[in-house]
């Protein structure tokens, strides 16, 4: 599958190691995609990285990637500026399923639980759960950790989604007393939200151990494990299943995943020791 | 219509399954208490005479570092326990607590818990049970905030 020739329309840095590029194709129109999959993205003479869709399908306009610096394609990636080439593959993978109803096809609780540079795959997701709640009911509960005050991305969003009706709860590692919001782990907030565990499905992603605590907290609070789902990622190369890089017991990620329920299987590999 | 204080303590996780005489036994020791935003509910070195359940507000365990000025350590909220060294001896308070916004708790007089502990041995050990079930929630908690976990990356 070859790259698709796109064009940065538009930067935004969100912290000092995460930078949000908006890509526009070079010619044709705007590849179609669902909140949770991910596009192989290429920095021209450097290599090729899969970085998750920021956006939102029902926002129009370019396409949204948030990238955190950690390596040398992220970085060019990072400091790629307006006007600048990237190349798309893509998009890829599984999604968060935001349109599945509940199985008596009542409205229900959802929770997302982000850690670090893992709101990034959930925000497309949560800007149609907001949508939705608005139009269809349901409630939103969005809650999310960090190192610190200065690594939250995407303040506006989590202010808008917040004036929108969704409950928003923000908590980090570590703070000085300038800080007047909660300090302490991610799992921590779950206990203060009030949702309805037993009417309740969660979409976390995070560090794995971030995911494998949410996830077992949850369960403890009586949500159905089959209602999780985690997002995870291993090294995505080819993006359609063919090369195996990135499988992780029966899945291959960049196929099967990103977004898997964490029900069964899953719940045991994020548990094991890798060898 | 009042609320009892017996009623008040019902409703906290840490007297989750606790007898009623138990939590009776609790009240005995138990009143309610405000904080204005910024005040301390205790501060290091002081002598650890009272804990605190929070009814409404949130509380910052603090701690100073010269250079750096106050740190927050971790922030405690409605239904959770504030102050676990009215326990064990010396009875000193290891950080500082301040209400981070208005704040309402119910303040136990730990010396009162610990008479009625050593009067009665089955009442500590319960009571016991629930306090060190928070502790270690709390020391787990802890511990997945040193792997510094959103700081590890590489590209993918």
């Amino acid at each position: 599958m070859t790259p698709v020739v796109h064009r940065v329309v538009g930067r935004r840095r969100e912290t000092d190691d995460v930078v949000t590029i908006q890509l526009e194709p070079v010619s044709g129109t705007r590849l179609e995609f669902r909140p949770g999959q991910f596009n192989m993205l290429s920095a021209f003479g450097i290599g090729e990285a899969a970085i998750s869709l920021s956006g939102a399908p029902r926002d129009p306009g370019p396409l949204r990637h948030t990238v955190r610096d950690v390596g040398p394609v992220s970085h060019a990636l990072c400091q790629s500026d307006v006007g600048d080439l990237v190349g798309v593959r893509g998009p890829f993978g599984s999604d968060w399923r935001i349109g599945d109803r509940s199985e008596d096809g009542r409205d229900r609780d959802t929770v997302v639980v982000a850690g670090g540079i893992g709101l990034a795959p959930l925000r497309g997701a949560v800007q149609e759960l907001v949508a939705a709640s608005r139009e269809n009911g349901g409630r939103v509960f969005v809650l999310v950790g960090a190192r610190d005050p200065s690594q939250i991305i995407f303040n506006e969003d989590l202010q808008a989604w917040a004036d929108d009706g969704a409950y928003v709860d923000l908590t980090v590692d570590r703070a000085s007393a300038q800080w007047s919001g909660r300090v302490g782990l991610v799992t921590t907030l779950l206990g203060r939200a009030p949702f309805d565990p037993a009417r309740t499905r969660a979409l976390i992603c995070g560090p794995e151990i971030m995911m494998r605590f949410t996830a077992r907290a949850l369960v403890d609070m009586g949500v159905d494990q089959r209602a999780i789902l985690v997002s995870l990622e291993r090294n995505m190369e080819c993006g359609l299943g063919w090369c195996g890089h990135c499988q992780l017991g029966p899945f291959l990620l960049c196929r099967d995943g990103p977004v898997v329920a964490y029900a069964g299987v899953v719940s045991d590999l994020l548990a094991e020791r890798e060898r | 219509m009042t609320t009892s204080m017996t009623q008040l303590l019902e409703a906290y996780p840490l007297m989750n399954g606790l007898s009623s005489d138990a939590i009776a036994l609790v009240a005995g020791c138990a009143r309610n208490v405000a904080f204005e935003p910024g005040a301390l509910l205790f501060a290091e070195g002081a002598s650890a005479d009272t804990f605190y359940l929070l009814r409404r507000g949130h509380a910052a365990i603090e701690v100073h570092e010269p250079g750096r000025g106050q740190l927050v350590i971790e922030t405690i909220g409605p239904g959770e326990v504030v102050g676990w060294s009215w326990l064990i001896e010396p009875y000193r308070w290891t950080f500082d607590a301040r209400a981070q916004d208005s704040l309402g708790a119910i303040a136990i007089d730990g010396a009162c818990l610990r008479a009625k502990s050593l009067d009665d041995p089955a009442f500590g050990y319960a009571l016991l049970q629930r306090v060190a079930g928070q502790i270690l929630a709390r020391l787990q908690a802890t511990r997945m905030r040193l792997l510094d976990l959103y700081g590890e990356a590489n590209e993918r």
